[in-house]
């Protein structure tokens, strides 16, 4: 680890409340360490700001290691930033160099609106979830662990699908807000074992239906999401969904959901 | 302050059925009568928020972050276990319990603990159920992996990321019964008060985080499942909401507060490398599988670790512990990277690191097999550290990580308030003066999934309650004192950050209260800290209003319980005249640097009664009987 020190004129998008409206400020980002994160690199700003007697950038974050889906925003017009696959609290200060601008700004898009500064409100996907994204089983129907084999290949792929940490990144990322990569990594992850067959179709149906109710966009095939998501989900995961949902919309003997409602 | 744990008499084995069939049943009609408030996503809470809403109760479920999905439990890493014995390895249910006692050095309770065991393998049934993608062998069937403190394989785990599969699990349950209208969910709330009437838990009071509004919220019975206070010592692997405050006020409220000076300080996590650092981040324990540990033979070797021979390194794990080498438990491995440090072997910048070493394992699996076990591991470490550990060993340092202690429960998980029931990291229960790795995970589920739902059905059948409405006095009450302590903490205006503060009390109790302990160490600690809170009621500054997102202000609640809550932690550990598991007093130590425990004097569990503002604590104490096990040396040698 060899450390030195940087500073960055940041612009940050700077925004009082939901209905506000927002600005981008300037500040001075001074003797900020390479082996720092960026996120550290916010407190350090944030910190001053405080003793200045001002509002620190509000920005969330929780796990500060990549998991969480917490923490989030658009650096230099790139979603959790330059760094392929890295989140915004994985990305090391060790990546800008002295003198760089930096500006920052929050995820947009009209079904995650800014609650404040580089804060958004993402409960739209929470109800993506809620309209399918599980395997109905009560709390102690489940067979014996072991009583149905999952191929390897199969389980892997799934897990692949499965480590979406629902950060947004990839609506920030389509032109048509779409967040076809987050549902499909869901579906996906359930098409792919056999516990989740049984609902496949239902499944399909519901979460595409809720999503459009949500007010997120159309996929158009920009691939964005893929280059901007910090986990690496596939696309492929989405030509997954297409056919789960085309079979399901032919050949299911459900109707397309009318329920979907808008939180 | 009675401390009934509640145990059920009788044999081991069947404790938990005979306690299930002794419970009386709330008719399933009369569920929905009932309204339980849980506090808490994470997999405690929301383990119990699904399957109490599955059997038909109106729950109304709580967290800080945005989403019930970001609880932290999503970021462990290594696995969770259970007996299955799938690889015929010689594991039981015995032997899970046996070693949980055993790993916790004897200072937990053995029906907790066994039912613990009972239920690991009902986890995991539910959870390959909800489509969590455990990894699998070539036949298709689960695989499993060895951990610290067991010598064999009853780990499961999905990659390196097992919490954040098993806690999505547990939400997409929890949202399924949202869907249902069985569970309302509150998000960006945190709880600032429990609400007793009555002498029962009847409710919370909560701010909401982005519209700074105080609100009331009724129930019949409170389920805490806030997780662990590891964030106390500032730097720790826990996220950064991580706190103590739901559990610290419910203290005040007049719940005991159990063996809080039970402190993991987990041995491998990256090195701290600066004074801007906000979090440690751990290396799974997963890694010593296959990663040696060692140091330079000589104190203050500076060469490249490349550049050591073979026969100048000390493999202090496997020298010291040879039966179970790198894989020793947590509690000993991290006290012994502190002894050579402490002796000049210590490595890196700052000579505060050691080297866990894959080179042994790349030549003898190839770095194919490698990079499929911990492929995201290393990564994770290049990141941070800007080293390639395929080339090079990791540089690894004991930080702090879990809490043992926490609110007392008796046998039904409910504390000394009746209704309120803690769930999860946030309980003392299992784990005794130490956590063996993959435990966590498990109790967090068995709590939520299979003992809750269980336990409440007896005190919510047996229990006479009033009518009770967010206009009670009581509410009223609590609110007023949440106010006021929001008001008191904006209107200082002095002329240091909460995080400042925050970091100053992590300093003493890193320094006095971390891995080694003395009684002087302690009580200057403790003078320290009251110094340090003093100042911090006089020349704290939190800029904004209470009326909107102010993040600075959410922080400054919560370090101002870390301030008082340090004292009760430094207190416990005064008191316990021994050394057992995470708790070293340099006091009690056998000649080979181990601790020491006294059974005869100290065999209890310590609870601590809050006595009012400014008094001392109350100290009580639980016996803890040991029916079925002998108690023996902890010995991993
Ligand atoms: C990096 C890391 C790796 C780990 N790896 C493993 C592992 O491999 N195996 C293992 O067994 N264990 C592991 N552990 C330990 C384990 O993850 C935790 O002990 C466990 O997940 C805790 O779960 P919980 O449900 O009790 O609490 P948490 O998951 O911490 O959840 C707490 C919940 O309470 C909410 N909350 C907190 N305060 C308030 C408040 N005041 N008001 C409202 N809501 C509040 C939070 O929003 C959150 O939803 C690891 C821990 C860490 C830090
Ligand atoms: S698919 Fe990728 S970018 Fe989208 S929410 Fe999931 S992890 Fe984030
Ligand atoms: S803070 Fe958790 S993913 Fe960045």
């Amino acid at each position: 680890m060899s450390s030195k020190s940087i500073n960055l004129t940041l612009k940050v998008w700077r925004q009082q409340g939901s209905k506000a409206p927002g600005r981008l400020e300037t500040y001075k980002a001074e003797n900020i360490s390479t082996d720092a994160s960026f996120l550290e690199m916010l407190d350090i700003v944030n910190e001053r700001l405080i003793l200045e007697g001002k509002e620190p950038i509000a920005f969330d974050h929780d796990c500060r290691e990549g998991i969480c889906g917490m923490c989030g925003s658009v650096v230099n017009g790139r979603p959790h930033g330059p760094e392929k696959e890295t989140t915004l609290c994985q990305l090391h200060m060790r990546h800008f160099r002295d003198g760089d601008t930096v500006v920052i700004e929050p995820f947009r898009a009209k079904a995650i609106p800014v609650v404040k500064d580089l804060v958004v409100n993402r409960s739209a996907l929470d109800q993506i979830i809620a309209a399918g994204g599980f395997i109905s089983v009560n709390t102690g129907q489940a067979p014996e662990a072991n009583s149905l084999p999952v191929p390897k290949d199969k389980a892997d792929l799934a897990m692949d699908a499965a480590a979406c940490i629902g950060c947004g990144a990839c609506i920030a990322a389509c032109p048509n807000a779409s967040a076809m990569l987050f549902v499909s990594a869901k579906i996906s992850q359930f098409a792919l074992l056999p516990h989740g067959r049984p609902e496949a179709a239902k499944r399909a149906l519901s979460m595409v239906a809720q999503m459009d109710a949500q007010g997120f966009g159309n996929c158009t095939n920009h691939q964005e999401c893929e280059a901007e998501c910090p986990k690496g989900i596939s696309i492929s995961n989405i030509a997954r969904l297409n056919r789960e949902f085309i079979k399901a919309a032919l050949a299911s003997a459900e109707e397309l959901p009318v329920a979907a409602k808008k939180e | 302050m009675q401390l009934d744990a509640k145990i059920p008499g009788g044999p081991l084995e069947t404790k938990w059925d005979r306690h299930r069939f002794d419970l009386k049943l709330v008719n399933p009609s009369n569920k929905r009568k009932f309204e339980i408030i849980v506090v808490g996503t994470g997999l405690a809470g929301g383990s119990a928020s699904a399957s109490l809403a599955e059997l038909g109760y109106n729950v109304k479920t709580f967290c800080i972050q945005d989403s019930p999905r970001r609880a932290h439990s999503i970021a462990a890493q290594g696995g969770i276990n259970a007996a299955k014995n799938y690889p015929n390895d010689s594991d039981s249910i015995w032997r899970l319990f046996y070693d949980t006692i055993k790993g916790g050095d004897f200072r937990a309770r053995e029906a907790n603990v066994y039912r613990l065991a009972q239920v690991s393998n009902l986890i995991i049934d539910h959870c390959v159920a909800q489509g969590i993608p455990f990894a699998r062998e070539y036949g298709g069937l689960l695989a499993n992996r060895s951990f610290g403190g067991a010598q064999v394989s009853r780990t499961f785990y999905a990659r390196g990321q097992t919490g954040q599969q098993l806690l999505l699990g547990a939400y997409s349950s929890l949202m399924r019964q949202v869907a249902k209208g069985q569970v309302t969910m509150f998000p960006r709330r945190e709880m600032l008060d429990l609400v007793l009437v009555d002498g029962q838990a009847r409710g919370i009071v909560v701010r909401n985080l982005i519209t700074g509004e105080i609100e009331r919220h009724t129930a019949h019975a409170v389920v805490l499942a806030t997780g662990g206070y590891a964030n106390v010592f500032f730097l720790s692997t826990n996220g950064t909401g991580c706190n103590v405050t739901a559990a610290y006020r419910c203290y005040k409220k007049g719940a005991g507060f159990a063996n809080p000076c039970y402190t993991q300080i987990h041995p491998t996590c990256i090195p701290v490398h600066g004074e801007y650092q906000s979090k440690l981040t751990l290396m799974s324990e997963s890694l010593r599988n296959d990663g040696r540990v060692w140091v330079p033979k000589k104190a203050g070797d500076t060469r490249r670790p490349e550049d050591i021979p073979e026969g100048e390194r000390d493999y202090y794990l496997e020298r010291i512990y040879p039966s179970f080498g790198n894989l020793a438990p947590r509690d000993i491995s991290s006290r012994a990277a502190k002894r050579m440090c402490d002796d000049g072997k210590g490595v890196g910048p700052t000579g505060r690191a050691v080297y866990l070493d894959f080179r042994d394992a790349i030549q003898r699996l190839g770095q194919p097999e490698i990079e499929a076990r911990y492929g995201n591991l290393f990564q994770m470490y290049e990141r941070i550290v800007a080293e390639d550990p395929y080339k090079t060993p990791m540089m690894i340092y004991p930080a702090s990580h879990y809490a043992m202690g926490g609110l007392w429960v008796d046998y039904n998980l409910m504390s000394t308030i009746p209704g309120l029931f803690v769930l999860g990291e946030a309980n003392f229960s299992d784990h005794g003066a130490n956590r063996l790795g993959a435990s966590a995970l498990m109790q967090g589920l068995g709590d939520g999934y299979f003992v809750i739902p269980n336990t409440i059905n007896g005190y919510l059948a047996g229990t006479k309650f009033a009518e009770v409405s967010e206009s009670h006095d009581a509410f009223q009450e609590s609110e007023a004192e949440v106010v006021a302590k929001v008001k008191r903490l904006l209107g200082i205006k002095g002329k240091r950050t909460a995080t400042d503060f925050h970091r100053e009390l992590g300093h003493i109790l890193w320094e006095y209260c971390g891995m080694g302990r003395t009684d002087e160490g302690l009580a200057k600690a403790r003078k320290l800290v009251a110094d340090v809170r003093a100042e911090f009621w006089e020349n704290l500054t939190v800029p904004g209003s209470a009326a909107d997102l102010n993040q600075s202000l959410e922080y400054a609640g919560r370090v101002a319980d870390f301030l008082e809550f340090a004292d009760i932690l430094i207190l416990d550990a005064l008191a316990r005249r021994e050394s057992c598991g995470a708790h070293f007093n340099e006091a009690f130590q056998t000649e080979e640097h181990e601790a020491l425990r006294d059974d005869v004097n100290m065999s209890h569990v310590a609870v601590w009664e809050y006595a009012g503002e400014g008094k001392e604590p109350i100290f009580n104490k639980e016996p803890l009987n040991f029916e079925f096990v002998k108690l023996a040396t902890r010995s991993y040698k």
